[in-house]
């Protein structure tokens, strides 16, 4: 009983620490060379995916969970990972398995940007 | 004033002018960093548990709602205005997990919408997001097929 309540906690910590050493780097990154928020997001999916590709992500995400899969190198993951998969059924899957994986995350992207685009005007006016 | 001389001069200038800037704070904003996307991947961490309890979802359906609920939650803060005055000081903490690219698609699609509904809230959607899915689809697909590839030949 308690031992599952720890596994819990300990899950939470582990999320947590990696998720925001994941940050920290990029904070660094950006502390040091001035890229821009769009650059740093396709470096870390770039990352991510070739991190995937070589087999590497993996032990991370089983390790740390959502500290691994929430950041946008969890993107990339799922999509190297989407094409491995594929490549197991077919040169067809192979090639769509990538957005195949990734599909859940576009989708809602674009439906809530939508909405919300839709219902709430701009605020950022004032930066 | 020429050459060599007027390039020491402009350096000097510059140093002049940057003495002036505030300093970085680098521990600090790693700090902030750290906390906001520590705190992020928890949520993430929690709705996993959350999801595997009360609706006994698993695997890919279990991380692709995941996702989901966190991309509402960007997309949403983003349109109350919240998620930009958090990025104001998290930086890199709300710029990287899942919730930033929720915010970099539905923050152009706000500020354009007075554009048209076709070339300014569709078009500019994607102006941060086209590059991810781009090289990601790119990446994607080589793996797939280098996999592909690798596999008729029984390496992997």
């Amino acid at each position: 009983m308690f031992a599952e309540y720890w596994e819990i906690i300990f899950m939470f910590v582990k999320a947590f620490t990696v998720g925001g050493l994941i940050c920290v780097i990029a904070q660094i990154i950006i502390n040091y060379t001035d890229l821009t928020a769009g650059r740093i997001l396709v470096y870390f999916m770039l990352a991510g995916a070739v991190l995937q590709a070589f087999g590497l992500y993996q032990y991370l995400v089983d390790f740390a969970g959502a500290g691994a899969t929430v950041p946008i190198s969890g993107f990339g993951y799922l999509l190297a990972k989407g094409g491995m998969e594929g490549a197991k059924e077919g040169l067809f899957a192979a090639v769509t398995g990538p957005l195949m994986a990734a599909s859940a995350g576009v989708t809602a992207a674009v439906i809530f940007s939508f909405l919300v685009a839709v219902i709430f005007r701009s605020r950022s006016k004032y930066n | 004033m020429t050459g060599k001389h007027k390039e020491n001069f402009n350096q000097n200038y510059l140093n002049y002018v940057n003495s002036f800037d505030p300093p970085t704070k680098h521990f600090k904003n790693c700090f902030r960093a750290f906390m906001v996307g520590g705190l992020i991947c928890c949520i993430g961490q929690f709705l996993r548990y959350m999801l595997e309890r009360l609706f006994g979802l698993s695997g890919d359906v279990l991380a692709g709602t995941v996702s989901i609920f966190l991309i509402f939650l960007g997309t949403f803060l983003t349109g109350l205005g919240v998620y930009d005055r958090i990025g104001r000081n998290a930086g890199a903490g709300s710029i990287v997990p899942i919730t930033g690219f929720a915010n970099s698609v539905a923050s152009p699609a706000m500020e354009f919408k007075t554009e048209g509904f076709i070339y300014g809230l569709a078009a500019k959607m994607f102006i941060v997001a086209g590059p991810i899915i781009v090289y990601g689809v790119l990446v994607g697909a080589t793996t797939g097929i280098v996999y592909y590839i690798l596999g008729l030949f029984g390496v992997v």
